[in-house]
């Protein structure tokens, strides 16, 4: 990518070309550069035509799950009997991942053209952009993008609204997303009614993360046989993805892939490898609510969506988190278990109170008081989080928990048998 | 089996539900009650408290009952290994915060944390004891609601009840995470005129009653079917008595009339019925002097004296809390004389709730004018007061507040004995409400059935027993077949138009439409 180090050369510039950048952040500059064209190329197509190009290009959903863009888009009703809408998930707050507010720092008119052209495929008239509340920065530049794609009637009738969060990790959850532009509390909705049905203000709604409709223009414009060859590995898993690393490495930052990249080369190579004398212990691959990684896993994951699940963890948000050796894993995952407790948004039994007590075992354990017991009490309590909410945030904490004891228990039992020094855990 | 019902198996039974039916319905088919907490069929559903989890073949994981809807061919497992082991998690996961403090909590013993914590729960806590647990202060959400956010599981049945069902949405959950709890707007209380509802919503003792506070155990309590006296609108209601002393009111579900609610001024009506003033014993007026008991054996030969040597014109005043079969009976007695009768009825203002169809607590605060009115009696008070003073005989029944000027004779059958009484020649004392047995007709013409909760005191009778007992001494025809207030009604139902068809026996619990149905006698 283009900021703030110059793209790699095994990066493939799609999203990031323009990263760095200034002028691209105007309207004017977006147009020089071949912005909007993908947008003027939609409006000579029918919105099936638009949706079946995204199916054919083999986009995935890139805010965690992975689904079928195209697929997804197809699954608004065919013949319009109410209003549809839009939601863009800019609420970019899993931890360790920080893709999404580059694409809104740097291009904003290419999340814009995204959005117009999925609004069309999906016959909606009104778009609501939700970003994240601390994004001050993107939020400024996103809405002076907005209001000179306006004043020179870029969208034509469409309507896409700017909604700033305030601040909740759960409102990135697609339901709570839609709770929270109803201005109701960000907590998720029981599914069914799934939002193609039943969404925004009760209405048919499609959501799409950033990172997705930024994409859309390019596949458009370069045509899906394009899109779909940008795989090295499985051909389920097409077109390129920006990874967020952070951590341990020599030069954290965003990376640009192709599908399919080795998690090993982006580590060793593009960020410059570990701190002199340090060795690789563990990666999260796809944001926090993912299984952790040991050393071996990391060398031998490819970073898609097959490959991720191939070595027991998803792909999910593309936020890597690297930990060399003088990481204490027990803290790591206590500081995680700690993020899920205070975001919980307070619906489920499991949630509510399975991430707290899973977060005060953590402490108890790193302050030397810790039981024999605990881990196996711990994996238990995981195991009663997982599968059984409305929404993921509880498996998201089970998920580091279980996989951290698997692959580092002996750290755990150190703590619990006094072998290492307590951590005062403020 | 019904057309278009979907069949499915639930723990091995067969079961057939319409379409739409949720699986915690469909079960209570098959005799499974599956746990919950947030599931109130009053309310809608928020699938939240995820208690109710059970094991549906071909789910890729376990579903909640109360969210899930029946589909053809279903087969569910409610008692499942995994199914119950969820459910103990959740239990688990409630009772690590909360203070079983059950010794001195209200709910015990009707308490749905206590019941299937009982029922599957896990046996002890793997909780530390070095953790403190969550404690906030006990907040005074209102004239009558207390909440204790120690016990509460956050199952939000009543920040449901009062945004969806009263529409005044002033609760809310605040805050998150395991810090959250039940907020009310800074500026208001909970005083709408139904919030008493959300006391018997809460599925643990954390939204208290202030008038109920530590005033029995729930296992003190006998409970009685009863018709809320309140207004016309006939909220089906359990009497709670503990030591023959009425001490709660709740609703008893009727979808057809209350659905599972009664309004806050019905909930604290019902001090009166133990007041302690009562008549105990039959009272006639010797020559010359004052009131002094007697037998019933000596009170009704006089009270049929009087009857029997009456000609002309007969009052009666009769209050609108009397049951059916009372002021059918006290017709029947004055059959042959010029006969006026009249009810008076207090009125008030009207408070719906806004969100159930034909809910409200009615201006009309008697529950059984209509029943008057259907039966012959007037609303025209003054000038049934006024016919009295040249009555040949006025008899009344139960009105404390009355004062009777008559040249005839005053037979008076009450509960408590007014000052205006006191010149009756004959004073017979009768049981209350919840110290008989009898029926109201609601304002939509529905007859429902209440049941006796606790004894008349002294040697005070129901009205049906002592106006059945005049017939009897005046030689009527079929006043010994008079054995019951159901005896009274059937006969009822086959003399007055409006009553036909119906019988004391298919009254049920829930009641019945007179026929035909008569629209609202507002």
């Amino acid at each position: 990518m283009g900021y703030p180090h110059k793209a790699h050369r095994k990066e493939t510039t799609v999203l990031s070309k323009y990263f760095g950048d200034p002028e691209a952040r105007s309207y004017k500059g977006w147009v020089k550069r071949g912005g909007y064209e993908a947008w003027r190329q939609a409006l000579t197509l029918a919105p099936a035509a638009i949706t079946d190009l995204v199916k054919e290009s083999g986009l995935r959903g890139r805010g965690g799950a992975g689904f079928p863009t195209g697929l997804k888009w197809s699954f608004m009703p065919k013949e319009k009997k109410k209003p549809h809408y839009l939601c863009v998930n800019a609420d970019e707050s899993e931890p360790g991942t920080f893709k999404d507010r580059e694409i809104m720092r740097w291009t904003p008119h290419a999340l814009l053209e995204g959005t117009a052209i999925a609004m069309r495929a999906i016959q909606a008239e009104v778009g609501y952009i939700y970003i994240r509340g601390e994004f001050t920065e993107p939020y400024a530049i996103m809405g002076q993008a907005l209001a000179e794609a306006n004043a020179a009637r870029a969208f034509g009738d469409l309507k896409i609204h700017l909604h700033r969060g305030a601040g909740a990790y759960i409102c990135g959850e697609e339901t709570a997303l839609m709770n929270s532009i109803e201005g109701k509390r960000g907590n998720p909705r029981i599914k069914p009614p799934f939002p193609a049905a039943f969404g925004v203000f009760g209405m048919p709604t499609t959501i799409n993360n950033v990172e997705t409709l930024a994409a859309v223009p390019p596949i458009l414009t370069n045509g899906p046989a394009w899109y779909k060859k940008l795989s090295l590995s499985n051909p389920k898993s097409t077109g390129t993805k920006l990874f967020s690393v952070c951590g341990h490495v020599q030069k954290p930052g965003n990376y640009e892939l192709t599908m399919g990249f080795p998690l090993k080369d982006l580590l060793y190579e593009l960020c410059g490898g570990m701190r002199p004398g340090r060795t690789l212990k563990a990666c999260i691959p796809g944001g926090s609510s993912v299984p952790i990684l040991d050393r071996a896993e990391t060398e031998a994951c490819l970073l898609d969506y097959e490959g991720a699940v191939e070595r027991g963890t998803m792909l999910g948000s593309g936020g890597v988190i690297v930990f060399d050796d003088s990481a204490d894993m027990v803290y790591q995952i206590m500081r995680l278990a700690r993020f899920y407790a205070h975001e919980s948004c307070a619906q489920c039994t499991q949630c509510r109170e399975g991430t707290a007590w899973t977060t005060k075992i953590l402490e108890r354990i790193l302050a030397g008081q810790g039981k024999a017991t605990d881990l196996d009490l711990l994996l238990d309590l995981s195991d009663n989080m997982t599968g059984k909410t409305i929404c993921v945030l509880s498996d998201s904490c089970a998920a580091p928990v279980v996989s951290g004891i698997k692959k580092f228990r002996g750290e755990f039992e150190d703590y619990i048998a006094g072998r290492r020094r307590p951590v005062m855990v403020a | 089996m019904a057309d278009g019902a979907v069949n499915l198996t639930i723990d091995g039974m067969p079961v057939s539900a319409p379409p739409g039916t949720l699986l915690i319905e469909a079960a209570k088919q098959a005799g499974v009650l599956v746990p919950h907490y947030c599931y109130h069929p009053g309310l809608p559903v928020a699938g939240l408290c995820r208690m109710c989890l059970v094991e549906v073949e071909k789910a890729p994981k376990l579903q909640i009952a109360c969210a899930t809807q029946v589909a053809e061919g279903m087969v569910v497992h409610t008692q499942s290994a995994q199914a119950k082991s969820a459910r103990m998690g959740v239990l688990e996961l409630l009772l690590i915060n909360h203070p079983l403090d059950c010794p001195i909590c209200d709910q015990a013993g009707e308490c749905e944390l206590q019941d299937f914590t009982f029922q599957e729960g896990r046996p002890a806590t793997r909780y530390s004891p070095d953790y403190a647990k969550r404690f906030n202060p006990v907040e005074d959400f209102g004239p009558d609601v207390l909440y204790v956010p120690n016990r509460c599981i956050l199952c939000t049945r009543c920040v449901r009840f009062m945004e969806d069902v009263t529409k005044e949405p002033v609760l809310n959950v605040s805050e998150r995470g395991d810090r959250a709890f039940i907020g009310i707007h800074p500026e208001a209380r909970l005083d709408h005129p139904w919030a008493g509802n959300v006391v018997d919503l809460c599925p643990v003792g954390s939204l208290l009653s202030k008038d109920f506070l530590h005033k029995a155990r729930a296992w003190e309590l006998d409970k009685t079917a009863s018709v809320c006296t309140g207004c016309s609108q006939g909220c089906n209601v359990t009497l709670d008595t503990r030591d023959n002393v009425v001490v709660r009111v709740r609703p008893r579900p009727n979808l057809l009339v209350n659905r599972y609610f009664i309004c806050d001024h019905g909930r604290m009506n019902y001090r009166w019925m133990n007041r302690g003033d009562r008549i105990e014993a039959p009272l006639v007026k010797r020559a010359g002097a004052e009131l002094q008991a007697v037998d019933w054996d000596e009170a009704l030969e006089r009270t049929a004296g009087l009857l029997r040597g009456a000609g002309g014109r007969a009052v009666t005043l009769a209050s609108p809390r009397m049951s059916t079969e009372a002021l059918f009976l006290m017709r029947e007695l004055c059959a042959g004389l010029d006969w006026t009768g009249a009810v008076q009825i207090v009125m008030g203002e009207e408070a719906p709730l806004a969100g159930v169809p034909n809910l409200a607590l009615r201006p009309e605060r008697a529950p059984n004018g209509t029943a008057a009115e259907l039966l012959g009696y007037g609303r025209d008070y003054a000038a049934a007061l006024q016919a009295a003073e040249s009555a040949a005989v006025v008899l009344v029944l139960d009105e404390p507040e009355v004062t009777i000027r008559t040249a005839g004779a005053l037979i008076y059958l009450g509960t408590v004995l007014p000052e205006g009484a006191r010149d009756a020649a004959v004073v017979l004392p009768i049981a209350n409400v919840a110290e008989e047995e009898g029926t109201f007709v609601n304002r939509d013409g529905r007859v429902q059935r209440y049941f006796q909760a606790k004894p008349a005191p002294g040697m005070a009778r129901p009205a049906w027993w002592v106006l059945a007992e005049l017939l009897t001494a005046l030689g009527r025809e079929g006043g010994e077949s008079l054995t019951g207030p159901g005896a009274a009604f059937d006969r009822l139902a086959r003399s007055v138009g409006p009553f036909a068809g119906l019988s004391y026996a298919s009254l049920g619990a829930a009641g019945q439409a007179i026929t035909p149905a008569i629209g609202a006698t507002a």
